[in-house]
Order: structure tokens, then C-alpha cells, then sequence
């Protein structure tokens, strides 16, 4: 398509003005972010998030943090009320993604609250969501979305094959990098059918003929399997079939591109202030290293950039919560590709800025480059979505 | 108060728009009624063009104004002093000078200059060197002043001189309007690697300046120039661009006509590299800008100057590159020729590429920029000032 030339009655996108969304906390989000920035404080503190990370815990996510997390009705944020949850939106769901990127929380929100629920709540029928999302706002059910095939490309169809005979599907295939796949209770599972077309299930985890393998992940605080499925037989009923299931994978998948830039956000915050309070107590050459136009500067570009990268993602969770369809599809892949970049670059200057402890085991930053480096390729890398947003703008 | 306020600037606007519809008459006089209905600075008090409201009102005007078919293409046109002098000459000047220079300023009869660098003291203003000498009832000055947008138009002069050498460097110096028509005052064009002269150059040779001239007192002129230099920052600040305007839109244009579909996937996702950052800094401002109107500015506020000089610089660079062999040419040739107003935003992709090199340079570097967030956001110490306590006298210059 010539893009110069065409677009007579569409308007251009590259230019057209935004929907316009506030960005300012309301008094009640004001408080949920205290009381939230207060509880990631007290709970994910580095010990436990390596404790938990390495193996060291009861589970392979943080069940004491993921329990306060339900009592406090986080977890059913953006879950309708009938179902269990506080009806509220995505707006106040950021607000708990960005301190759990913050804190590297190793708890299972992006794989159960983001990508599960929205598949369920795009997909399921009313039965099937009044079945599950109690459970999930309870923190007892925890889904996890496998999509991928073993290859892991987004754009290559599930590596998952469902057939069907009378009431019973079979599964069958390998999906690979799977977000919290060994824990999870549940798993809902997309698959491409006889005719090529896709669906959703929705599974127990203990089912037979489901196998899970636990990847040896480059970021610990974020588990992740390849799920195998052989000879799995699921009901009719298990098949999400409230609504298209594309369109309900597609939901999925952007939310948690918004999550996870949101998710950066925190991470790129987190690296500024410890680098920042660094090169105040660093003393080389008589001087606070941070007196050096060497350090400061990098410090001031890190400031910039997070500020660019905290409007992206703030733009993409609100136009999210407001439902506003047509600007999020530019909104996801800007805030996403962007942060990633920038996230990545933060968290390697900030090696840098700490100097030998940085490269330590014991120091926290490399935690903070492997969150960056993953949640850079998780989803879509910048390129991936750049094409994405090249292609809706006509360029 | 904000309900008050409304109402008394909704009446004047209605006052002044009844007794003079913007769209049917000339700028001149709608300016001076504009001034003469406390609607030029709002936030000034009565009888000085102001109606001592909050200045966040200003917009509000304007937009009336140029929604009713008026003008305010004076605060452009007259920018160093409606936007920066102003201010200056209403929080250290006189009476006499308020009520002799603010009018004739906003109705651009007087345009106006600013005459802070210098040769020897671009970044490190403090260490200029043009220095004003007291005899009886006036001060003669000498030196030489650089980056002076408008001299050759301007009728009056925003001067900073060192009166006292012997003083650190940010003590010895003092402040003064100085009339550009004055004898031994010489402006000279200042030609940039455009080919073009936005700015000039201007001598002082024992230029004679009359005391009742001086704004603020003897020794105070830091503290006077700071003024004018809040005021720029506010007068560039604060504004809100469309999505797809500027520099990325001209890039934008020239990829979907010279490569487009055809285009290779590397340089369009530059392209693309390039319009994220541009969207993502746009947002900080619309951010920016209501933060600041609920009250609770953050950070976002402080990047935007160093964010754009720098994404500005990178955006003109890629658009030459996009034309190719194209970019080898410069349309209209190097010129030598002074243009009207501001030379930023006009021209071919060349000329903005070379002129976009000044925008991490005037107005504050990107290097002191960077240090100013890092002092002042990010709380970090200093450099070490070997300067700063000792005469100015004895303080190494190039």
C-alpha cells in the first residue's frame, strides 16, 4: 500500500491528536500507591527476593507477599466485583506493577492478574469466569498463559494442535517460555485447531498428560517452563468459548506489554535512586563521585529518560483503563518499545555507575540488568514493536 | 481566589474585546488597549498592564485573543522584552521605568535586546568582563557583547556590566537598560554556520548611560539577571506541541515521500526510534503541563530543554540523511542575509540540521543543563568553585 498517496478519508495517524487521558493520581490512587509502596517495601526486600529466587523458599514465588497481596485486594483489582475483585481498572493495577518492578517482587502478577485474566475475562463465558476469577483474586488460582510455540516467535501460530471429538478436544504439543508456568494452578493454554483456527483453554495444571519443565531462566525472579502437553483430553466446557479467541489473546498479550513496561518503569526508578544515593556517598579523589561531571551527567540522562519512559507507560495504563482501543494499539508498542530500551540502558549504566561492587553477585544491580534484559525480549522486543507501531502509522 | 480571579479576567477580556474587536483592529492599537486593560501581563498590577492575578490566567487571554482573530505575535516578535525584560524591569526597575518602557515594549513601538555573553563568558556568564565605570550621574561602558538576537532592531538593551573588579566574580556586577541608538554603540551581524545572521554583535565604546538607567542596585546585577533569566525559562517552557509536529513530522514527510513502502526496514525502524522518543518527550510535556496546573510539579517539568536540544539534533541529522545524495546541496545557497524573526523553523532540511548544532548550545548547554539536574533534581554536590571567593580581578580568563 502506498501510504503516500492513499488515506483520503482516514486520518493520519502519525499526526492525528490523541484522546486525552489525565495522568495526575487521584487522592484514592495516591493512597493505594502509599500503602502499596509501603507493603513491596516491608515484604520484597532484597533478602527475600534472593531467597525466594534461588530456590530457597517454600515456593517457587513469594506465597507470604502473594497472600498479603490477596488480603489486601490487589489481586482482584481489575476483576468485576460479581467475581471477586474491586471492579477497579487498570490505572490501579499500574500502580501495583510499577512497585513490584520497583522491588523485582518475584510474585506472579503479570503471568496470573495480567495475561490469564485478561484471557479469561476476553474469552470466557460467564460461567467459566465466575468459576475461576474468585480463585484468582484469592490468589489460589494462578494462571499462566501458554502461546508460543517452542520457537517462541510471537508471530508463529501456538505450538499447541487441539482436535475434537463430540464434547472431547485433544491436546497436544510443546509451548515453550511460559511465565510462571511450573507454579501455576491452571494454565490457559492457546492452541490452533484442524482448520488453523485458534482457541483457548483453560486447564488444570495437575491434569494428565501435562508435563512441566522449569527453564534455567537468565532473570531468577521471573520463572518461566515449557509446558508439554500428550494426550491431553479437556471437556468442551474447558474451552473459553464467551467470545472470539484472537481478539481475547490479543487483549492478553497487550495488557501485559503495558504491565511490563509499567514494570520498567519501577525498575528504571529503582536503579536511578540507588545509583543516585551512590555517587552522594562514593568518595574518590577526596570527592563525592557524584561532584564529577562524569558521573553526574550520566545520572541527568537517566533522569530524562525515565521521565520520557514514566509518560509512556503512564500514557498506555491509562488509555488502557479508559478504554480507549484505537490509541492503545499505539500507545502499548510506544510505551513498551521505549521503556525496554531504556530500562536495558539504565540498569548497565547503572553497573557501571557502582563501579567493581556492581558486578558482584552480592550487589543488587545485576538483578536489575537481567529484569531489564528479560522483560526487553518477554512480549515482543523494541524492534518487534516498533514494526508493529511503523505499520499503524503508515511509515 | 481562582473563582475571583476568573471573573475579573473573563470582565476585562469582555471590556476589551467590546470596546476593540480583535480581528478589526490593527495590532498596535489593539496591543496598547490590550496593556491599557491590565491583559498584557496579568500577573503585573493594575497600571502597569497587569491585573494582579495568577499569571496561569495569561493563557487564557491569549487563547481568547487569537481564537477572536487577534494577535499576540508580539510576544514572539518582542520576545526579549515582553518575555524576559518585562519581568526584569517590573521586579527591580523603578517606577519611572514601568511606566516609561513596559507600554511602548508591548506594542513593539521599542523592540527590545539582551546583552548577557560575551566572548570570554558564555556558560560562566558571572566572569563577563564589559565593564561600567561611575562618572557624577552616569557610567561609561566598554566591552563587547555576542548572541544578541534583535540588536540591530532593537531600540533598548537588557545590560549586564562589571562595576567592580575587585569584588568575586558574582558581586562586582550591575544592571542596566542601555539605548541602542546611543553613541559608541555598534552592532555588527554575527553570521552562523548557516550562512545566515540571526545574532549579533555588539561593541560599547565609552558608551555613556545615564545612572537613573540602572536596574537595581550597584552590585546587584546577578541577582537582576537571574530575574530575566527565570523569565526565559518560563517564556520557552510550557508549551504543548500536536503529535507529529516539528522536526519528527518533517521526517515523517520526507520518508513517506522518498522511500516509504519502499523503504529499508533499518532506516525506517530509525524512523521509528526516532518518533518514540519524540512522542515519549511530548507526553512529559502534556504530563508537565498538568502537573503543574494541579499543583504538584515533579521532575518532568526540568528535562524538557536538554531532552528536546538533543532528540532535535538527532531528528534534523536523520532527515539529511533521508534525502540522500540530495543532502550533498543546500537549497537557496549560503545566503549572508539576516532574516525576520526566528530562523529556527524555516528552511529546507539542511538548513535545520545546521542550525539544530545551537540548540544543546544557547539557552543554557546541555552540559550545564545536565548539571543543573543533577545539582538541583538529583541532589548531587558540586564541582569544586576555584573561582568563587577570589577578585574577579585575579581569576584566570581566556
Amino acid at each position: 500500500m502506498d501510504t503516500a498517496t492513499s488515506a483520503t478519508d482516514t486520518p493520519d495517524l502519525a499526526t492525528a491528536a490523541p484522546p486525552e487521558v489525565s495522568y495526575v493520581l487521584t487522592d484514592e490512587q495516591r493512597q493505594l500507591q502509599e500503602m502499596v509502596r509501603d507493603l513491596f517495601g516491608d515484604r520484597a526486600t532484597p533478602e527475600r527476593v534472593r531467597e525466594v529466587m534461588l530456590g530457597a523458599a517454600d515456593a517457587a514465588f513469594d506465597t507470604i507477599l502473594w497472600q498479603e497481596l490477596a488480603d489486601y485486594g490487589l489481586l482482584g483489582l481489575t476483576i468485576p466485583e460479581a467475581h471477586g475483585g474491586a471492579g477497579a481498572s487498570f490505572a490501579e493495577l499500574a500502580i501495583v506493577l510499577e512497585e513490584a518492578g520497583r522491588r523485582l517482587a518475584p510474585v506472579p502478577l503479570l503471568s496470573s492478574i495480567v495475561l490469564g485474566t485478561e484471557a479469561l475475562l476476553g474469552a470466557g463465558t460467564e460461567t467459566q469466569r465466575a468459576a475461576h476469577l474468585p480463585g484468582v483474586a484469592a490468589g489460589t488460582t494462578r494462571l499462566a498463559l501458554a502461546h508460543l510455540d517452542v520457537g517462541g516467535d510471537l508471530l508463529v501460530p501456538p505450538g499447541v494442535h487441539a482436535s475434537r471429538t463430540g464434547d472431547t478436544w485433544h491436546l497436544d504439543g510443546t509451548s515453550a517460555y511460559v511465565i510462571d508456568g511450573a507454579s501455576a494452578s491452571h494454565l490457559v493454554v492457546a492452541a490452533r485447531t484442524d482448520t488453523g483456527a485458534l482457541e483457548l483453554f483453560l486447564l488444570d495444571a495437575a491434569t494428565a498428560g501435562v508435563s512441566r519443565t522449569e527453564v534455567e531462566v537468565l532473570d531468577l525472579t521471573r520463572p518461566m517452563a515449557t509446558v508439554e502437553l500428550a494426550g491431553v483430553e479437556v471437556g468442551e466446557e474447558d474451552r473459553l468459548s464467551g467470545g472470539d479467541a484472537m481478539a481475547a489473546l490479543h487483549r492478553a498479550l497487550t495488557a501485559g506489554v503495558v504491565a511490563l513496561a509499567v514494570e520498567q518503569v519501577g525498575g528504571i526508578q529503582y536503579t536511578l535512586e540507588s545509583t543516585t544515593a551512590y555517587a552522594r556517598d562514593r568518595i574518590q579523589f577526596g570527592r563525592a563521585i557524584g561532584s564529577f561531571q562524569a558521573i553526574k551527567h550520566r545520572l541527568a540522562d537517566m533522569l530524562v529518560e525515565l521521565e520520557s519512559a514514566r509518560s509512556a507507560a503512564l500514557h498506555a495504563a491509562r488509555v488502557l483503563a479508559a478504554g480507549e482501543r484505537d490509541e492503545l494499539a499505539i500507545a502499548a508498542p510506544l510505551a513498551k518499545s521505549y521503556c525496554a530500551e531504556v530500562y536495558e540502558r539504565s540498569a548497565a549504566d547503572g553497573i557501571q555507575l557502582f563501579g567493581g561492587i556492581g558486578f558482584t553477585w552480592e550487589h543488587d544491580q545485576h538483578l536489575y540488568l537481567k529484569r531489564a534484559k528479560a522483560t526487553k525480549l518477554l512480549l515482543g522486543d523494541p524492534k518487534h514493536h516498533r514494526a508493529l507501531l511503523a505499520e499503524l502509522l503508515g511509515l | 481566589m481562582g473563582v475571583d480571579e476568573r471573573a475579573l479576567i473573563e470582565e476585562r477580556i469582555a471590556a476589551l474585546f467590546a470596546a476593540h474587536p480583535p480581528a478589526e483592529t490593527d495590532e498596535r492599537t489593539f496591543w496598547g488597549a490590550q496593556f491599557d486593560h491590565g491583559l498584557a501581563w496579568v500577573q503585573f498590577p493594575d497600571g502597569f498592564g497587569g491585573s494582579g492575578v495568577s499569571p496561569r490566567w495569561q493563557a487564557v487571554v491569549d487563547q481568547r485573543i487569537n481564537d477572536a482573530g487577534g494577535s499576540t505575535r508580539n510576544r514572539i516578535n518582542n520576545v526579549l522584552g515582553i518575555g524576559m525584560g518585562a519581568g526584569t524591569i517590573m521586579a527591580h526597575g523603578t517606577d519611572e521605568h514601568r511606566a516609561r518602557y513596559l507600554r511602548p515594549m508591548f506594542t513593539m513601538e521599542e523592540i527590545w535586546c539582551q546583552l548577557f555573553s560575551e566572548p570570554g563568558a558564555g556558560s560562566d556568564l558571572a566572569a563577563l568582563s564589559t565593564s561600567a565605570v561611575r562618572e557624577d550621574d552616569h557610567w561609561i561602558v566598554n566591552g563587547q557583547k555576542v548572541w544578541t538576537t534583535l540588536g540591530h532592531l532593537a531600540k533598548w538593551g537588557l545590560l549586564v556590566t562589571r562595576t567592580d573588579p575587585d569584588q568575586p566574580k558574582h558581586a562586582g556586577l550591575t544592571y542596566f537598560i542601555v539605548d541602542m541608538e546611543a553613541e559608541g554603540v555598534d552592532v555588527r551581524p554575527l553570521y552562523q554556520i548557516t550562512g545566515e545572521a540571526e545574532f549579533n554583535e555588539v561593541y560599547f565604546t565609552d558608551v555613556a548611560i545615564p545612572d537613573d538607567l540602572r536596574v537595581g542596585d550597584v552590585g546587584q546585577g546577578w541577582t537582576v539577571a537571574m530575574t530575566t533569566l527565570m523569565n526565559e525559562r518560563v517564556a520557552i517552557g510550557g508549551n504543548v506541541q500536536p503529535r507529529g509536529a516539528g522536526a519528527i513530522g518533517e521526517a515523517v514527510d520526507i520518508w513517506r515521500e522518498r522511500h516509504g513502502a519502499h523503504g529499508d526496514a533499518v532506516t525506517r525502524d530509525q524512523l521509528l526510534q526516532l518518533w518514540t522518543a519524540a512522542e515519549a518527550m511530548r507526553l512529559t510535556s502534556v504530563r508537565a503541563k498538568e502537573a503543574a496546573t494541579s499543583g504538584t510539579p515533579g521532575p518532568e517539568g526540568s528535562t524538557a530543554k536538554l531532552q528536546w536540544a538533543e532528540l532535535n539534533k538527532r531528528i534534523t541529522s536523520f532527515s539529511v540523511d533521508l534525502l540522500g545524495p540530495e543532502g550533498l546541496t543546500y537549497p537557496g545557497g549560503y545566503s549572508f542575509s539576516r532574516p525576520d524573526g526566528s530562523a529556527d523553523v524555516d528552511g529546507a532540511p539542511h538548513k535545520r540540521f545546521l542550525r539544530a548544532r545551537a540548540n544543546s548550545i544557547e539557552g543554557g548547554t546541555s552540559e550545564i543543563m545536565k548539571n543543573i539536574l543533577g545539582e538541583r533534581v538529583l541532589g548531587l554536590p558540586g564541582e569544586p568553585r576555584v573561582d568563587k571567593d577570589k577578585p574577579w580581578r585575579e581569576v584566570p580568563r581566556s
